[in-house]
């Protein structure tokens, strides 16, 4: 069997490497150059703490464990030589500082306790003794031990290298343009302004360009991008030793508010640079640096840890998250179009979700029994059903 | 109507002094603390010199220039003015300007939206890899002439000056009348290729006048102090353990290829290094302004660019020399000012422009960096500065990925992620991965954040024009 | 010692009367000429390297002398990644290696 993946970030290589190994034909196409999109331009997230209990929350579970295993994996594959990917387990600290947000974040890390999610409710005290620099005026604090962090871009590298090595074919700076069907509908082969790819499975994980990707293919799908900024300040002996976030940040990623917002996350970066994040806009792909936005993501992250006053910014980039309207991502195959399946939507999870959206993917492909059930991410969920034109 | 200048050296008090004869209020800013740029960068007021103007070509044309605008109440210079952010809105440009010391904490911060900009920020210098370049003695060519020039430093005893261009002399010469003994003058360029360059043609050379009379002084001043300037040549490693004791020399070919069995051990405690000039792209790649092939800033006959209301003159658009700055300068404040394309008032400059490019044309063709320069490395030679990458490592990161993204391979390798950010080592990744690359746009030039700030200095309110006046 | 100040007396450029200075690095005291910049004074006195790299820790000191290498950061009276060559030394001034 014949498959072509339509992506080359990180969750087409995670994808491109399940399916290589499971011994599919796979090619991989993507119009530019690989993870150098939103995989190049996010934090690295491997998170559990920002995620309501549900079906994202099974996956980010599934997804702490795959990835130990994966790094494993790829390290011993690939050898030294091999971009490091840097996964920390460094834990997440999440703190509140009103007392209404101390008690939402109570009642918030209970119902995640009952989903499986390790978290111990903290008192200031036992914050600060984790991090010595946080600001004075916390009112609660959570830890999550569970919470990593790793370097995407090398990831996405090693994990393209890792299915080239299994028999993938990378094919960079091709777009598609569509697919060509059978008679009964299915998929083909995918056109693209070099030629064609014949594939018995089309698979769509081009991220935030997914929906654009989807409507070329003939199933429109209703993929938008959020814009994220992320600052790097110079390396500073400072150390924040954890992912440590405001406890607004769950509030930002489960939002369809299109006006700005910003929550602060503050980590440092195996180099000793320290990452502020993240912002939500939806502007579509305008990858312009707004100062505004970079302003209001200090103003916070100073109030959170004082000493970054005197820090110096190096750099700021924006990337892309892919979102739905339901905020699940989509993982499995298109109702409309026998063939072509669809990963993507993972929002700002995508880095941390690749390596179990593989897992599902292959099995969905393959017929092997999946690691968790796919139901809620299918394509004809009932929360995305409505939003699904019917293709003539 | 106000011009907002970037840069206070030839090119932006050019255009300074031009804005203001076609009847527009000037303001310029530069992040320096006194005017003229690197080329006319000088001894600070605390350290008066009667006779500075021995270490400067048109000297005098400076001084003139400078106290006309001085004392023009039309014009507002605002001196240690880092412009560190340009965004390109939809209703037009917004800079982020901190004002005070480099580097400073607690800076204000003023946030303009000017009605015309011309952007001369001039070049910096593009330094190559060579083994060993990493040793303190080892500086750019460019750090000698400004420590010479503005602090009256030698950065050596024995010094070997080495690289391509005729920038290289003016250094030396420089040097010289700063105490030090310069042992060698290497120029990669051969002579047949020099010969080439410089010669043909020669009523072409007609008009460029000062430029070919600054040249030719140099040249003399070689031949005057017996300094060896050895063409066809190139610095291929520095040697010492905790500083610079010697370098090698070797040969090249013409495209910079060591000969093999040419070597030659030189004996020096400093080397200044510099192959050339590359415009400094970031405040010109955020507003928006289109890039030439060769990643100048892409300018009209008006020195207009392509995005709207904003000019750009000098090495931005082309590395040419600081003649060729004011002739562009003077344009470029003129026509954003409002005056006429036609206007006599910049038919002198229009001409000297025409000769200056072309004269220019063939010295970036006699000194142009030979495509096999990179044989001289070794893979432990450190290509990033900042995170010590070294040319080893990056090579093992681009074959073990197969990346052809330079975004990528960047954050997979670390190379041009550090302090500099890319400002040094940008175009020789580059180059060293050009055979697998495939680089869009401005490549490592685009720097959204264009200076160093505080995250406090960010996350304070921002203020708006201040109402100031020259002092 | 082999960067250092062009002897004033000696010097074609004609300089008038000066005003010292002094900082203070690595426990010396370091005398200089009013409107230097802190590596320069450093220079003058025959340091040519007062930071240790990020990686290889190797001793690095100015490179560009202009402001764009940023190999010359060190720490001023508390305050860190100060560019020595841009920075003018108004006297008194505390210069400490930086640790990255």
């Amino acid at each position: 069997m014949k498959v072509v993946v339509v992506g080359a970030g990180i969750v087409g290589a995670a994808c491109a490497r399940a399916l290589s190994r499971a011994g599919l034909q796979t090619v991989v196409i993507d119009r530019g150059s690989a993870a150098c999109g939103t995989s190049a331009a996010c934090e690295g997230n491997l998170l559990v703490s920002d995620k309501t209990p549900g079906p994202e929350l099974d996956l980010a579970l599934a997804a702490v464990r795959r990835w130990t295993e994966t790094a494993a994996e790829l390290l011993d594959e690939l050898g030294p030589a091999a971009p490091d990917l840097e996964l920390l387990h460094k834990g997440g600290l999440v703190v509140s500082r009103t007392d209404s947000g101390a008690v939402a974040l109570r009642s918030f890390t209970a119902g995640q306790r009952a989903s499986g999610v390790r978290v111990d409710d903290l008192t200031p005290a036992d914050a600060h003794s984790l991090e010595p620099a946080l600001a004075p005026d916390v009112t609660g604090a959570a830890h999550y031990p569970q919470d990593a962090q790793l370097q995407p871009t090398a990831a996405a590298e090693a994990l393209l290298a890792s299915a080239r090595r299994a028999g993938a074919v990378v094919h960079t700076h091709e777009r598609v343009t569509g697919l060509l069907r059978r008679a009964d509908g299915s998929a083909r082969a995918v056109r693209t302004e070099r030629g064609h790819h014949e594939a018995d499975v089309v698979l769509n994980a081009a991220g935030p360009w997914a929906g654009e990707l989807a409507a070329a293919l003939g199933a429109p799908l209703p993929v938008l991008p959020r814009r994220g900024m992320v600052l790097v300040t110079t390396r500073m002996p400072q150390v924040v030793r954890h992912k440590v976030y405001d406890a607004d940040y769950v509030g930002a990623t489960q939002s369809g508010d299109a006006d700005l917002q910003t929550s602060t996350v503050v980590e440092s970066t195996a180099a000793g640079t320290i990452l502020i994040g993240s912002s939500r806009e939806r502007v579509g792909f305008d990858d312009r640096i707004d100062v505004d936005v970079a302003a209001a993501l200090a103003a916070k992250a100073v109030a959170l840890f004082p000493f970054l006053r005197e820090a110096q910014l190096l750099r700021a980039y924006v990337g892309f998250r892919p979102y739905l309207p339901d905020h699940l991502p989509v993982i499995g195959p298109d109702p409309r179009v026998p063939g072509l399946l669809h990963a993507t939507g993972h929002e700002g999870a995508g880095i941390g979700l690749s390596v179990v959206t593989a897992d599902l993917v292959a099995a969905l492909v393959t017929g092997a029994d999946p690691v968790l059930d796919p139901t809620p991410f299918a394509a004809d969920r009932p929360s995305l059903a409505p939003h699904l034109e019917v293709v003539a | 109507m106000e011009v907002l200048i970037i840069g206070a050296g030839p090119a932006g008090l050019s255009a300074a002094r031009a804005a203001r004869a076609a009847g527009a209020r000037v303001r310029i800013l530069d992040a320096a603390d006194q005017t003229g740029g690197q080329f006319w960068r000088h001894l600070p007021g605390s350290r008066p010199a009667r006779a500075e103007r021995v270490l400067h070509h048109a000297w005098d044309d400076y001084v003139a220039l400078r106290h006309e605008l001085v004392e023009d109440r039309g014009v507002r210079i605002d001196l240690g003015a880092h412009v560190w952010a340009v965004e390109a809105r939809d209703d037009g440009l917004r800079l982020q300007v901190a004002h005070g010391v480099p580097d400073g904490t607690d800076r204000p911060v003023e946030q303009l939206t000017p009605d015309r900009v011309v952007l001369a920020t001039g070049a910096q210098e593009r330094v190559l890899p060579v083994p060993g370049w990493t040793l303190p003695g080892v500086f750019t060519a460019g750090a000698a002439q400004a420590l010479a020039k503005s602090e009256r430093v030698a950065v050596g005893e024995r010094v070997v000056v080495a690289g391509a261009g005729p920038f290289l002399l003016p250094v030396s010469t420089t040097l010289a009348r700063s105490g030090a003994r310069v042992v060698a003058v290497v120029e990669a360029a051969g002579n047949r290729r020099l010969a080439r360059e410089w010669l043909r043609r020669p009523h072409e050379l007609v008009g460029v006048g000062a430029k070919a009379r600054e040249l030719a002084g140099y040249v003399g001043h070689h031949l005057r102090e017996w300094v060896p300037y050895r063409t066809g040549r190139a610095v291929v490693a520095v040697h010492g353990t905790a500083a610079v004791e010697a370098v090698t020399v070797m040969r090249v070919d013409d495209a910079w290829r060591p000969v093999p069995g040419t070597e030659e051990r030189i004996a020096c405690d400093a080397v200044c290094l510099g192959h050339g000039f590359v415009p400094r792209l970031e405040l010109a790649i955020a507003a928006g302004c289109h890039l030439t092939e060769e990643r100048y800033v892409d300018v009209d006959d008006s020195q207009r660019t392509s995005v709207a209301r904003v000019y750009a003159a000098g090495e931005l658009t082309g590395v040419g020399g600081a003649d060729l700055a004011r002739a562009e300068g003077t344009i470029a404040g003129w026509m954003a000012a409002g005056g006429s394309p036609d206007a006599p008032a910049i038919a002198s400059a229009r001409r000297r422009r025409r000769t200056l490019r072309g004269f220019a044309g063939r010295l970036t063709a006699a000194h142009r960096i030979g495509a096999g320069w990179s044989a001289w490395l070794e893979p432990s030679t450190i290509v990033c500065r900042c995170e010590d990458v070294t040319v080893g490592a990056l090579r093992t990161v681009a074959d073990t990925t197969g990346a052809t993204g330079l975004r990528s391979l960047k954050l997979t390798s670390r190379a041009g992620l550090g302090a500099c950010q890319a400002r040094t080592c940008g175009r020789t990744v580059e180059d060293l991965l050009g055979h697998q690359l495939v680089i869009d746009g401005p490549g490592t030039d685009r720097r959204p954040i264009a200076l160093p700030v505080r995250l406090g200095e960010l996350a304070s309110p921002r203020t708006h024009p201040r109402e100031e006046t020259n002092p | 010692m082999s960067s250092r100040s062009v002897d004033p007396a000696g010097d074609p450029v004609l300089p008038g009367p000066s005003s010292p200075v002094t900082l203070t690095f690595e426990g010396r005291s370091l005398e200089g000429v009013r409107g230097q910049t802190v590596a320069v004074v450093l220079l003058a006195h025959g340091t040519r390297s007062w930071r240790t790299s990020a990686v290889a820790r190797e001793p690095r000191g100015a490179f560009c002398g202009i402001g764009v290498c940023f190999e010359c950061v060190v720490t001023v009276d508390g305050e860190r990644d100060v560019r020595a060559c841009l920075r003018r030394v108004e006297g008194g001034e505390h210069v400490e290696r930086q640790e990255d």
